[in-house]
Formats: structure tokens, C-alpha cells, sequence
């Protein structure tokens, strides 16, 4: 008997030669609009930076209709700077701790239901939470914060953090809103990260007369927090960019302070606020304060990328 | 009840104990003393009515078809199954006196006594120092230096120091699979226990670590106690002292298998002259 090539040539060819080039034009058209839209931020920023000069992002005045116009937005990136910091300082340890009790701690009945809890509010609109911020968590909260600027009133560093109180809108509202808003995200990632961690890996911890607890820093941890920094990020990332919640709640009065109760304001909830009345200079700022978030979560996203790589080559052997 | 866990060393001043020539551990110590062990997983019954002893500085070889429950009592004796949801162990398992499934007995006290060896290589993602600090570190020790000394010691229990004294600070799983399995024997070591627990060590490892391995155990009877589960009977019969044959029986109301201890005894007597058909039929390859 003899063979000829058709007789050994692949039958599903064409599939796959058609599968990798939907890929491939799928891959590309992502590429494409990340530079179309990097393009045309740039090309539309240039006004605002040819007026402004580096002062675009030192000065602190953003008058863009006066003669000559103020465009600094350091007070914007300070505001976004801030309440993401706040946000993440507050959801980080409640994101790990509810992703380590939902893995290792809670009984196989409560898993479920905890999980579909923490995802369903991921989903929940962010509209929805800087409404609910306005009109009941911001009133509300003003008198636990009063108690606590009461209680550090004179007291180095913690009195010039937790100062005097205005109106409840501030940059620790928004920091808290943004803090329940990320909570589910980190949450979700991070169990599912921690529940790849090999049953193997945990028995060894524990035949060796570890705890719990003591399983968990020496033998979860070391595998997932690759995986955990990247969930933060991710965080960090939509904290940085959310724009409605954090109008509706920061107080839009910008300010540079180390008083979390004041107001603030915000790169993305000025953009969104103050569009509609913008000039052509105004715009142009606008488009620039754009392109500066975009930089500042690019920024973020890869040093912390370089951390995760670099570690993880430690410690997973390069070998 | 944790204090008496560690002070139980066999005396030989015994009056008039008419000791092995040898020298040894007088016959009556025994490590281990199981009585009517049976474990549950649920309403399924792994293995059922086991006894035996382990006797001290020896190797225990536990042998058998897949499903016959050697694992399942290799893991009763560092209480290994309690982080099985489920499970749920009967009869008594004595270690050198005291019921390791008594009141107040804490599991992670048990394990530092009793170390274990997994059948995949299981170091964490840290430097090979790190995994062998790891136990002691968790016992409370911070001293660099008696750390230090420590993780020199056990890697040369485990035939280890040589190959990576020069890259101790580099990651543990850069080594090869057979460096990996000593390394989790030097960790195990590193809590100075008195039993080591192997569950198939060497199912992974290619014949040439197999051999490093199994010369390591002969090295560590001098001062541990080893029980090995192996699914090789050759492994068995070149290691052991002892072996005990496990084998399944099919529970014909509801068609589930469970584990029964079927012979236990000296393993060249196992292997050359079995007293029950059962091990026969296994041990000569007939079975199984």
C-alpha cells in the first residue's frame, strides 16, 4: 500500500489556519484602538501642555477661562492619588481576609453563598454607590467623623490626618465608596488565585506542625502573591479611574491637605463634571488630564508587573 | 499531655532484659501500638480493623492494590486525615503511650514528632534555606546561627548539602525531582522528629534518585522510625524490616470497597513465606 500526502495531511487545516487568523485580527484590533485613542488623547492634549508647560502638572490653579487661562492639575492627581490610596488601605485587608476565610476557614455550606454574595456586589453600578454615598452614607458618617477628629485634635499627625470636618463629602467618603467598590474584585481574584494553591503544597506545610494560620503565610502565600499583587492592581486601577461614585461624594472643592475629611476633587470626576461648559482650552485640558490618568495607571500597572515578575523569578526558580 | 509526648524514650536499664545481642532497643518498645483502627470518610468506610506495631528504628513497608487503605493509616499516625473534611477515625493509635486521638492532643504538636514525606515533591516557592527553616522557624526559633547549623545538619541527613551548599539562597524549585523529594526529607528533618512518615516517595523519582532515596533511609533508621507506603513490592522487599500487606474487600450490600490489614510480619518472611494465600498471590505478582 502506498500513501500519498493527502492521505496524512491534517483534515482540519483549514479550521485551524481560519481560528488563528480570527486571533490574530482579534489580538491586532485591540492593539489598534489602544493606539488610535493613545493618538488622538495625544494629539488633543497638546494645546493644554503648550500653555501650561510642565506647570500642567505642578501648579495648582485650574482657571482655563482667565486671561491668561491656569491650567495645573496637581491638586487633581493628589485627590485621585488619595482616595485611591484610601480605598486600597481599607480593602485590601478585608479583601484577603474574606478570600483566605472563604478558601481555608468557612464550612463547605457557607462557601457558596458567600461567594455569590461578594461577586454580586461587584456588579452593582457604581452610579448606584455614589448615590447611595450622597444621600446616606455622607450625612451619616460626618458625626463618626467629627468623634474622630475630636479624638486626635491635638495630636501629632493623626490631628492634621483626621481634621476638621466639613460636609461629609470628602476625600474619605469617596475613599470608603471606592473601598466597597474594589472589595469584590480583589476578593474574587485572590480566592481563585489562593484556590490554586496544590492540596500537596498546604500538607506539607501542616506535616510539619503548622497551624492554620501558620500553613497559610508559609505555604498559600509564597504561591499566590503573584497572583494577589495582580487582583490589588486591578483594584487600584478602577479606584483610580472611577468617575460618577467619586464626583458624587468628594466634594468637588480641590484642595491639597493632609485632612482626610476634607473635600477634594478628582482627575476623572472633574473630566466628567466639568466637560459640558469647557472652552477649547478647557477641552484641551481636559483631554490632557485624560491622557495624564491613563499614564499614571500605566505607570502603576507595570511597576507592579516588574515586582510580581521579579519576585516570583526569585522564588519560582529561574532554573 | 504534650510533655509526655516528648520525654518517652525507651530505657534499657531494665532488670534482667534479655536484650538482642545486637544491641538494639529492647523488643517490648514499640513506636507505635494501632488497635481496631478504623477510619471513615463520610458514610464510606476506608479501611477497617487494623492492628499492628511499629517497632523502633525500623523500616515499616506498607503494601497493597490501590484503594486498600495504606495511605489512609499511614495518615492516622501524624493525624494527617483530621484536614480531610469528613473523616473520622476509630479504635486507637498509641505513640509511645499516650492516644494520639485523646483529649487534648493537638494535631500540630503530633506532627512535629512525627514528620512526613508526600509522594510529589512539595516544596514551597522560597529558597531551598527557607524550606528547611521553615519547621524550626515554626517551633520558635530565630538564632541565625542555630538556624543556620540546623539547615547545614539536615541537608546533610539528606544527602543534600553538596549538591546545593553553593545556592542555598536560591529557589528550591529549581532543583531536580529527586533533589527536591531530599529536600523535603531534609525539611521533614529539620524539626528533629522521632517517626518519619513516606507516602510513596519515590513514585515520581527516576530509578537513580530512587536509589539515593531509599540509601537515605537506611542511613536515618539509626535514629528515626520509618514507614513507608510503596505500590513497588521490589522497593518493599530491598528497604523494609517490616511489611504489612493490605488488600480490599468488596462489601457486597453496597458494592464499596474497604481496606483490611490481611498479614503483617518480618518482610523476608512476607516475601519468602507469606501465611496467607492472599499475600502470596500478590507478592508473587499473581494479584494485584
Amino acid at each position: 500500500m502506498t500513501l500519498t500526502i493527502n492521505d496524512l495531511k491534517s483534515k482540519k487545516q483549514y479550521a485551524d489556519k481560519s481560528f488563528s487568523v480570527i486571533v490574530l485580527l482579534g489580538g491586532t484590533t485591540i492593539l489598534v484602538i489602544l493606539a488610535v485613542i493613545a493618538y488622538t488623547i495625544t494629539n488633543r492634549s497638546t494645546d493644554a501642555f503648550r500653555i501650561a508647560g510642565f506647570k500642567f502638572f505642578t501648579g495648582q490653579k485650574f482657571v482655563p477661562n482667565g486671561t491668561p487661562p491656569a491650567l495645573g492639575i496637581l491638586k487633581y492627581i493628589f485627590g485621585t492619588a488619595l482616595t485611591s490610596l484610601i480605598a486600597i488601605v481599607l480593602a485590601v485587608p478585608i479583601s484577603l481576609g474574606l478570600a483566605l476565610y472563604t478558601t481555608q476557614v468557612a464550612p463547605q455550606w457557607l462557601k457558596k453563598p458567600l461567594v455569590a454574595l461578594t461577586d454580586l456586589v461587584a456588579v452593582v453600578p457604581s452610579v448606584v454607590f455614589g448615590l447611595w454615598g450622597i444621600i446616606y452614607l455622607a450625612p451619616k458618617i460626618t458625626t463618626l467623623y467629627k468623634h474622630i477628629s475630636d479624638l486626635c485634635d491635638g495630636v501629632p499627625v493623626l490631628g492634621s490626618i483626621f481634621g476638621k470636618v466639613g460636609s461629609g463629602r470628602s476625600f474619605m467618603t469617596a475613599g470608603l465608596i471606592l473601598a466597597v467598590m474594589i472589595t469584590p474584585i480583589i476578593t474574587s481574584i485572590a480566592r481563585e488565585v489562593i484556590e490554586t494553591c496544590p492540596q500537596t503544597d498546604r500538607d506539607g506545610a501542616l506535616a510539619l506542625g503548622a497551624t492554620r494560620w501558620e500553613m497559610i503565610t508559609g505555604a498559600v502565600m509564597p504561591h499566590s502573591i503573584g497572583g494577589i499583587v495582580g487582583a490589588i492592581m486591578l483594584g487600584l486601577g478602577r479606584a483610580m479611574g472611577e468617575t460618577i461614585a467619586v464626583a458624587l461624594v468628594i466634594g468637588s472643592s480641590a484642595a491639597i491637605t493632609s485632612n482626610l475629611f476634607s473635600s477634594g476633587d478628582s482627575l476623572p470626576a472633574v473630566i466628567a463634571l466639568q466637560w459640558g461648559e469647557a472652552n477649547a482650552t478647557a477641552k484641551s485640558a481636559l483631554i490632557a488630564m485624560g491622557l495624564t490618568l491613563f499614564v499614571m495607571t500605566l505607570v502603576v500597572n507595570f511597576a507592579a508587573t516588574a515586582i510580581v515578575t521579579r519576585s516570583t523569578k526569585r522564588m519560582q526558580g529561574a532554573a | 499531655m504534650t510533655e509526655t509526648l516528648a520525654i518517652q524514650t525507651p530505657h534499657v536499664g531494665h532488670a534482667s532484659e534479655p536484650s538482642a545481642a545486637s544491641g538494639s532497643a529492647p523488643q517490648h518498645s514499640v513506636v507505635f501500638d494501632v488497635r481496631d483502627l478504623v477510619v471513615h470518610y463520610g458514610a464510606f468506610t476506608a479501611v477497617r480493623e487494623v492492628d499492628l506495631k511499629i517497632h523502633p528504628n525500623e523500616i515499616t513497608a506498607f503494601i497493597g492494590p490501590s484503594g486498600c487503605g495504606k495511605s489512609t493509616v499511614l495518615r492516622c499516625f501524624n493525624r494527617m486525615n483530621d484536614t480531610i473534611k469528613g473523616a473520622r477515625v476509630e479504635g486507637t493509635v498509641n505513640y509511645r503511650g499516650v492516644d494520639l486521638y485523646g483529649a487534648n492532643v493537638s494535631a500540630t504538636q503530633v506532627r512535629k514528632h512525627v514528620g512526613m514525606v508526600f509522594q510529589k515533591p512539595n516544596p514551597v516557592p522560597k529558597s531551598i534555606y527557607e524550606n528547611v527553616a521553615y519547621g524550626p522557624r515554626l517551633a520558635g526559633l530565630r538564632n541565625k546561627g542555630e538556624l543556620d547549623a540546623i539547615v547545614e545538619a539536615s541537608l546533610r541527613g539528606a544527602a543534600l548539602w553538596d549538591d546545593v551548599k553553593d545556592r542555598l539562597k536560591s529557589s528550591a524549585l529549581g532543583l531536580s525531582g529527586g533533589q527536591q523529594q531530599r529536600l523535603c526529607i531534609g525539611r521533614a528533618l529539620a524539626v528533629q522528629p522521632d517517626v518519619i512518615l513516606m507516602d510513596e516517595p519515590c513514585s515520581a523519582l527516576d530509578p537513580i534518585a530512587t536509589a539515593r532515596i531509599e540509601d537515605l533511609m537506611q542511613e536515618l533508621k539509626a535514629k528515626n522510625t520509618i514507614i513507608i507506603v510503596t505500590h513497588s513490592m521490589q522497593q518493599a522487599a530491598r528497604v523494609s524490616d517490616r511489611t504489612a500487606f493490605f488488600t480490599t474487600e468488596v462489601n457486597e450490600a453496597n458494592d464499596r470497597r474497604t481496606g483490611v490489614l490481611v498479614e503483617y510480619d518480618r518482610t523476608d518472611r512476607m516475601f519468602a513465606n507469606p501465611s496467607d494465600a492472599r499475600t502470596e498471590a500478590y507478592v508473587t505478582g499473581r494479584f494485584g
